[in-house]
């Protein structure tokens, strides 16, 4: 591309480099995307809301701002064509059609696209000249039949930030004159050079040269000096096979500087794009320092009838992430952007204080109360800020859950296009916050189970009709905290699961079931490996992922999943979470010397043992006898090969019946210690990964504690 | 040394001008739309605003407006920052009261020397 030096990002005018800001802008850039995305689908064609499209327009022309400070050129141009189209909608010149909406969400996509290709300093070939072409065309399409009023209503916003007609006011529009003209912003100096071409395929138009060196000036225009006694809006007419009316500027040129843009009376213009208006009142002067006097801010500023902005922000639409716009202005002025990074290392560092503080406390038990009265005072304290930190920070971590929501209206629109269903969301409590690692590894099963939904739960319109249903189907996503977890669902109103087709699927599949399963045994069918088929699962519901996946990795969270069915009516997929993965309950137990940390949410009971309770069973594996129900049992003695010096009363004399994937195992081990709430460290972070364990923690007491990963045990259990 | 109100509801532009002006030795005070800037004035002391058009709440144009009923705004130099350098809106920037108006993009010299100017006038 043809830049001139100083609009190359990174480069500098004289020193200065930009790239540090480019960061920034990038992360900007994303956040005005995702809201632009957001507002066009929630546009009704029907009835466009001007709040809406104002917004709309917005999020665009401040990625056009950006880019163009920055130097993204290519980002430029897509983005000036798509202000123009959204420009003529928001001043009601043009009716909006389901066409705009798909290519202005298309652009988005394009966008993004550049802007990732910016970022990271990519190479591949991105060529968007056809969509440029197709949103031109959308613009200059029939004017809406409402557009005789475009004159008469109040249209609040200024029209000097539209793409200024290309004739200036007062320039007599025929007579041999001289024009100066300015094109662009342009990717590249050549485009404007057809303009050239044109006058020398065409005679009798007139006469054109360069008024400059054949290069981009600073913000990306070429200029030439016209003498013609064509018609300007002849002379536009023409430009436009090249160039778009909008980047087009005519003024008459008088015997003014070459090339200099001037722009009527009483001002003083600069060739490189600024100047001063005359006049005295308005010009600065030494001493004009406005000195803060706690002076009341002037009057009623939502009373200037002239500029939309001022508009207090319409009511947020249902969808998700858009409630936050309203409050966008006065976020930015109190927050602060900062790395993830930081954030984990303070979590880390605040981990390791618990710990320590931990081992203090413990230490501080064998003291002497009364000797040590200052100290055992100082420690009390200590605890509690410990504790307040480590809320404050983990706090720091959490974030709505509409950033999960927000990319599944855009996802359902495509898919259900796809398949020709017709399916409306609604999502309930995005505010409610979760840790941000959470929020990683909870999208793709969420994505998958609301996929799911649309593809196997929503009927096709004509059988929703047939039974009695709107054809519209529904799909609501909710988020909710609940006793120290987070809830999670997913909800349908189609065609729910059959509980004879499923017990009938899990005997095809060699599946052991039983017809007094209770209904929810046998929806949980669902998740067992292999329930699903290459059969069931079409291009759309994923590449053969299936339920099994979503459940072990929800279970991996420290989470739990259920569906609960009506059929005919519906199905809810229920997630529970924990808040976060950094810091858990959990039981310790003891086996020889070592401890043991079992996840509190996974544990049925614990029971103390009488030998007749366990029997043998081929010799080998070992089953537990609880009310009726029989357990394999796990040693964890056996299981670990824990060393065990002699043997002694306690040991092997303690059971806990724990629970996953829809399994209960009974583990065997010396003694039950007590509940704790503790603080989880990688494990294979700092050694690597252990079978039968998810991670590991240090006790009050200096040593260390692996925490169990029950879902292996049960699995291992089980077979 | 000028004390400058930057008013741009665009992060990176504000800590592009912010750093700019700072490295010439000014003052720079961010306002994130015209409410915010309003809001500024009350507790610092400014020889010039520069400020974007396209804001939330209150825009550029509806900012000068408001600032020039006010008595003590009535000689402050105000810069329009635009994207085109399109003269509807020039002459809206006329109207409305600005000093002058300042083309984007621009490049970190422009800036300091449209500052200097302004302020020796």
């Amino acid at each position: 591309m043809n830049q001139s030096p100083s609009s190359q990002p990174g480069s500098d005018g004289a020193g200065f480099d930009l790239s540090q800001f480019h960061a920034i802008f990038f992360e900007e850039a994303g956040e005005n995307l995702a809201n632009m995305e957001g507002l066009l689908l929630d546009v009704d064609i029907d009835a466009p809301d001007d709040e809406q499209l104002n917004a709309i327009f917005r999020c665009a022309h401040s990625i056009k701002g950006g880019a163009a400070t920055f130097g993204f050129a290519d980002v430029v141009e897509l983005t000036h064509v798509m202000e123009a189209l959204l420009d003529r909608l928001r001043r009601h010149e043009l009716v909006p059609t389901s066409a705009m909406v798909d290519t202005l969400l298309e652009s988005g996509d394009a966008l993004r696209a550049l802007l990732g290709r910016h970022r990271d300093q990519g190479d591949e070939e991105l060529d968007f000249g056809e969509l440029v072409d197709r949103i031109r065309v959308l613009t200059e399409g029939a004017a809406a039949t409402a557009g005789a009023q475009v004159a008469a209503s109040a249209e609040p916003a200024p029209r000097a930030e539209a793409p200024a007609p290309a004739v200036a006011g007062a320039a007599p529009v025929s007579g041999k004159r001289r024009l100066a003209a300015r094109i662009g912003p342009l990717a590249r100096a050549a485009i404007a050079d057809q303009l050239v071409e044109l006058f020398h395929d065409i005679p009798g138009l007139g006469e054109i040269e360069p008024a400059d060196a054949g290069e981009l000036d600073d913000g990306g225009y070429r200029h030439f000096s016209i003498v013609t006694e064509t018609p300007d809006e002849e002379l536009l007419d023409l430009f436009a096979f090249h160039v778009d009316r909008s980047q087009v500027s005519l003024r008459l040129a008088d015997e003014g500087p070459d090339g200099a843009h001037a722009t009527g009376e009483g001002a003083e213009a600069h060739a490189d794009g600024w100047g001063l208006f005359e006049g005295p009142a308005k010009q600065g002067a030494a001493g004009t320092r406005v000195e803060p006097a706690g002076a009341a801010p002037s009057g009623d500023t939502t009373a200037d009838a002239a500029s939309g902005a001022s508009r207090p922000p319409a009511a947020p639409p249902g969808g998700a992430g858009s409630g936050r716009r309203a409050d966008r202005a006065t976020r930015d002025a109190s927050t602060l952007r900062v790395s993830v990074e930081k954030v984990d290392q303070l979590i880390n560092i605040v981990g390791e204080l618990v710990i320590t503080q931990a081992m203090l406390a413990q230490t501080g038990r064998d003291l002497d109360p009364i000797v040590h009265q200052q100290m055992m005072s100082c420690l009390v304290d200590l605890e509690r800020n410990t504790r307040l930190l480590q809320e404050s920070v983990m706090a720091i971590r959490m974030i709505p859950m509409a950033l999960v929501f927000n990319r599944f209206p855009r996802m359902l629109r495509d898919l259900t296009a796809k398949l020709g269903k017709r399916v409306e969301l609604q999502t309930v409590g995005e505010a409610t916050e979760l840790d941000k690692g959470m929020v990683e590894k909870i999208t793709d099963p969420l994505t998958h189970l609301v996929r799911n939904a649309a593809d196997h739960g929503i009927e096709m319109p004509e059988d929703r009709i047939a039974a009695g249903k709107n054809p519209v189907g529904r799909i609501t996503l909710s988020a909710q905290h609940r006793g120290g977890s987070i809830l999670i669902e997913v909800q349908d109103d189609g065609r729910g699961l059959g509980r004879e087709r499923i017990l009938a699927k899990a005997r095809e599949r060699g599946i052991p079931v039983s017809d007094s399963m209770s209904d929810g045994e046998v929806f949980a069918l669902v998740f067992e490996p292999g329930f699903s088929t290459a059969s069931e699962v079409t291009d759309v519901s994923g590449r053969g992922v299936g339920m099994d996946v979503v459940r072990r990795n929800i279970q991996s969270l420290g989470g739990s999943v259920e569906i609960d069915s009506a059929e005919g009516y519906g199905t809810r997929v229920s997630v529970r979470l924990p808040l976060t993965l950094a810091i858990m309950d959990g039981m310790s137990v003891g086996v020889s010397t070592e401890t043991y940390i079992v996840p509190l949410g996974s544990v049925v009971e614990s029971i103390n043992l009488e030998p007749s309770m366990i029997r043998s069973v081929g010799g080998v594996n070992q089953i537990l006898e609880v009310r009726d129900e029989f357990l394999p049992v796990v040693s964890l003695q056996d299981f670990f090969a824990v060393p065990r010096a002699e043997e002694s009363a306690r040991g092997n004399s303690t059971v806990i019946v724990v629970e996953a994937e829809g399994q209960r195992v009974a583990l065997l081990v010396d003694e039950l210690i007590g509940q704790h709430q503790v603080v989880v460290k990688n494990l294979e972070a700092n050694y690597r990964k252990v079978p039968g364990i998810s991670g590991a923690t240090i006790m009050g007491d200096g040593r260390v504690a692996l925490i169990l990963d029950v879902a292996h045990l049960v699995r291992r259990a089980r077979h | 040394m000028a004390a400058i109100l930057a008013v741009d509801d665009s992060a990176s532009i504000r800590q592009m001008v912010s750093f700019t002006l700072r490295s010439a030795g000014h003052e720079v005070i961010e306002a994130v739309d015209g409410e915010d800037a309003v809001e500024k004035l009350r507790d610092h002391a400014v020889d010039v605003v520069l400020t974007d058009q396209n804001m939330p709440r209150m825009d550029g144009l509806t900012l000068v407006r408001t600032l020039r009923a006010r008595e003590d705004c009535r000689h402050l130099p105000i810069l329009i920052l635009t994207t085109e350098s399109s003269d509807a809106m020039k002459e809206m920037g006329r109207e409305a009261g600005a000093t002058g108006w300042l083309v984007k993009p621009f490049d970190p010299e422009r800036l300091i020397n449209v500052i200097d100017t302004v302020m020796s006038r």
